[in-house]
């Protein structure tokens, strides 16, 4: 690219965000110290060290679940849905007035684009908590009754902090029930600052428990006698180990997992719109997404012109500091996962595939990966098998809608998948023989709260949003 | 001199066909009153694995079929069974030594339930899909699917049990392999022999007959099989080891059902366990 569109630096303003030096756990609408040890938690555009964390043991998980159950009883069960409703609202309406702040916090524990997490990551939370708010006095319209379960225990991701707690918290609220939240190790700073906006809201105590920690606090929460939900984001390896621990209880699960989802563009589509797609079906977020677009599936004529489309486009992402408003691709988030990005994508030019990156400066100090696409991949290669959660393409071609289906449908996943073509009939034809929950055609990526979103085979069961991510918070009418 | 009459022998059923246990096993099933009904083959782990094969190869063809045709070959299951109902009334008092009344008032269960589920083929769709408003210009609609093939160990009740468990899962689109309750497997077998006279699509259902304790972990961790329905397991720790075996490729779980009334009307849990929740959005423009 030529200098003369070089941007001047536009960076967001951190100074709306006031982070402290410790955080402790938010226990029955308290800050408390945990019991435990605490760790760090970095500035993945810099490596600086934004805060130590407390790291809660079982003990402090067991309070937590304790609390979350003595509100469930006294309080929040009892209370009618229209009351639950306006706490939510309220907390939907204190979202949107501290969005920039969120915003902000998000991306500087992240490592996301500001551009995401101010237009799409804090907007669509606000959403969230708004419209299921309304679902909490509107029950037994619902299909699933409206009984709750009672202390649900959740576990998220890192790579949509706040977005996935809101999946989480509110429809699990709405539905009457109590939670114990734990956010993810290398992102729980917009989590404790939710725990603030509940106590701005007034939220009753101990309906809402924010613990943070790793793996060991996870399986704290997942295996507590006293937990009637387990809702888990993330690994698929994670997930099958949920599954076996809830084996034998009345536990109710909801996992959404990996995916590897295919962006399938046939030769009639409009290129520049496919184009666009596939940049942002992989490249939104830097690839931390389960839902991904990671394996492109392009119909053979019209491969070339698609390639060198996509290369030109995705010479123009621009890939640095987070806050700055131009800045299209942030850093990865954890060293760990920017060491897995790197293994796979040096296993895939092992095994053959042709490696392409964008040609970018990279920052001296955090982690960083430049977008890139692998050509010349085969079915058999990891790279088109395993979920890589970075901003990695690997690109297949197929001449049939038949063999588009048969090699969009060769993965154990079942996420999402994506379909690029201009006639209609052959759109609704794919969707219905495309083996995914979620489906997006001549569009990707796009979430919204009243549209439900999960997975088929390994990438999990249960959906969260609309109508029908209430029944995995409700006892159901004959379950 | 009285006839000598002829009797039958009770198979699988897998594929449409009526193949003997590959392991040539067979055991003993005695009436009520502990007199040989008949040798029942007791299937192995090939049988569960040739079963889930035939399972799977069904599955595109009957997944695709229209609803209206899958309402209508489950009806048909309704009317050649109700042709057939003294046959079944016999078996029912002779395995479950029960009267001539109650017999009856199971045939009649079954097949009102068959004829109840096979209804629902092409209202589901409406019921539990949804349009959903998205805030934006897109078409945006949630429709269920079939998770694919299921696993179910079948309850006691010979004819309404197995009935109640698997004419839900097929009229969604799933197929089914079944182990048949253990101790009353024959009229399972006779069930296999209405369902292969009624335009059903071999593989569609497949029955096995044997020990669950046997068959059903090699079901719960075949990783071509999607759900399993523990409703017939009856010892908790098996149910345990078979939910987290199936966690190896994360199927859809239906834990045991002791205490159910099969003679109640069932709600819609027995299919929307089973059924998978597919999105698809499209910009709106011009």
């Amino acid at each position: 690219m030529s200098n003369i569109f070089e941007y001047a630096p536009a960076p967001e303003s951190r100074a709306i965000v006031d982070i402290k030096p410790s955080y402790g756990l938010f226990i029955d609408g308290e800050f408390v110290d945990g019991t435990g040890k605490a760790f760090k938690t970095v500035n993945p555009a810099t490596e600086e060290v934004l805060a130590e964390v407390a790291e809660a043991s079982d003990a402090d998980v067991d309070a937590a679940v304790k609390a979350a159950r003595r509100a469930y009883t006294r309080v929040w069960s009892r209370m009618s849905g229209s009351e639950r409703a306006k706490y939510l609202y309220r907390i939907a309406r204190i979202i949107q007035e501290r969005g920039r702040e969120l915003a902000v916090l998000e991306s500087i524990d992240n490592g996301k684009p500001i551009k995401e997490s101010r237009d799409v990551d804090i907007p669509v939370v606000a959403a969230h908590f708004f419209y299921y708010a309304g679902w909490a006095d509107k029950l037994k319209y619902s299909g699933f009754g409206e009984t709750p379960l009672g202390v649900a225990g959740q576990v998220i991701p890192w790579n949509f902090p706040l977005l996935m707690l809101a999946w989480k918290i509110a429809p699990a609220l709405a539905c009457g029930n109590t939670v114990v939240l734990k956010p993810a190790e290398t992102t729980p700073l917009t989590a404790l600052l939710f725990a603030e906006i509940c106590q701005q809201a007034d939220l009753p105590p101990g309906v809402v428990n924010i613990v943070t920690g790793a793996g060991d606090t996870g399986r704290a929460i997942v295996s507590h006698p006293d937990v009637d939900k387990v809702a888990f984001t993330g690994s698929t390896d994670v997930g099958k180990a949920i599954a076996r621990a809830v084996a034998g209880t009345n536990k109710k699960v909801t996992l959404e997992l990996g995916g590897k989802a295919a962006n399938i563009v046939f030769d009639d589509a409009p290129l520049d719109q496919a184009v666009e797609g596939i940049v942002n079906g992989i490249f939104f977020n830097q690839g931390h997404v389960c839902c991904a677009g990671s394996r492109l599936l392009v119909q053979e004529s019209v491969a070339d012109e698609v390639m060198e489309r996509l290369k030109r486009r995705m010479a123009t992402l621009r890939v640095g500091d987070p806050l700055d408003k131009n800045t299209d691709v942030g850093a990865i988030n954890s060293a760990e996962q920017l060491a897995k990005i790197r293994e796979l994508s040096d296993i895939g030019e092992a095994e053959g595939a042709e490696r392409w990156s964008a040609p970018c400066d990279l920052p001296a100090n955090g982690y960083w990966f430049a977008p890139t696409v692998f050509t010349g991949v085969s079915q058999a290669h990891r790279i088109a098998r395993e979920e890589i959660f970075g901003p990695v393409l690997s690109v297949l071609t197929f001449r049939t809608p038949s063999e588009a289906i048969e090699k969009a449908n060769n993965t154990p996943f079942g996420l999402s998948a994506g379909v690029w073509t201009d006639k209609g009939s052959r759109i609704l034809s794919m969707a219905n023989r495309l083996r995914a929950g979620v489906v997006w055609a001549n569009t990707f990526n796009k979430f919204d709260p009243t549209s439900p979103f999960g997975g088929y085979k390994e990438s999990g069961y249960g959906r969260e949003g609309g109508r029908h991510g209430l029944e995995g918070y409700l006892k159901g009418e004959d379950s | 001199m009285s006839r000598i009459d002829v009797r039958k022998t009770y198979k699988l059923y897998i594929g449409g066909q009526f193949p003997r246990s590959e392991s040539g096993r067979s055991y003993v099933v005695n009436d009520a009153k502990g007199r040989l009904l008949a040798n029942a083959a007791q299937a192995s782990r090939k049988d569960a694995r040739d079963a889930v094969v035939a399972a799977r190869a069904a599955f595109g063809g009957w997944s695709t079929k229209t609803a209206y045709n899958r309402a209508q070959v489950v009806y048909r299951i309704a009317e050649v069974l109700e042709g057939r109902r003294e046959q079944f009334e016999a078996e029912l008092r002779a395995a479950e030594g029960i009267s001539t009344a109650k017999a009856r008032t199971y045939v009649d269960a079954a097949i009102d339930r068959l004829v109840w589920y096979a209804g629902w083929a092409d209202k589901i769709t409406q019921v539990v899909g949804n349009a959903n408003p998205v805030a934006g210009p897109y078409f945006n609609l949630s429709t269920p699917e079939p998770s694919g093939v299921i696993a179910v160990v079948a309850p006691r009740g010979a004819l309404l049990g197995l009935v109640s468990v698997v004419a839900p899962l097929i009229i969604t689109g799933n197929t089914v392999v079944v182990i048949a309750s253990e101790e009353n497997p024959l009229t399972a077998i006779t069930l296999g022999e209405v369902m292969a006279t009624s335009d059903l699509p071999g593989g569609v259902v497949n029955v096995l007959t044997g020990s669950a304790a046997e068959i059903a972990p090699w079901l719960a961790s075949h990783m071509d099989v999607n759900g399993i329905d523990l409703t017939g397991i009856e010892d908790a720790t098996l149910a345990t080891e078979l939910e987290a075996a199936g966690a190896d490729n994360l199927k859809r779980v239906r834990r045991p059902a002791p205490d159910t009334d099969w003679l109640a009307e069932p709600g819609l849990d027995r299919m929307t366990r089973f059924l998978e929740t597919k999105t698809v959005w499209h910009p709106i423009g011009v």
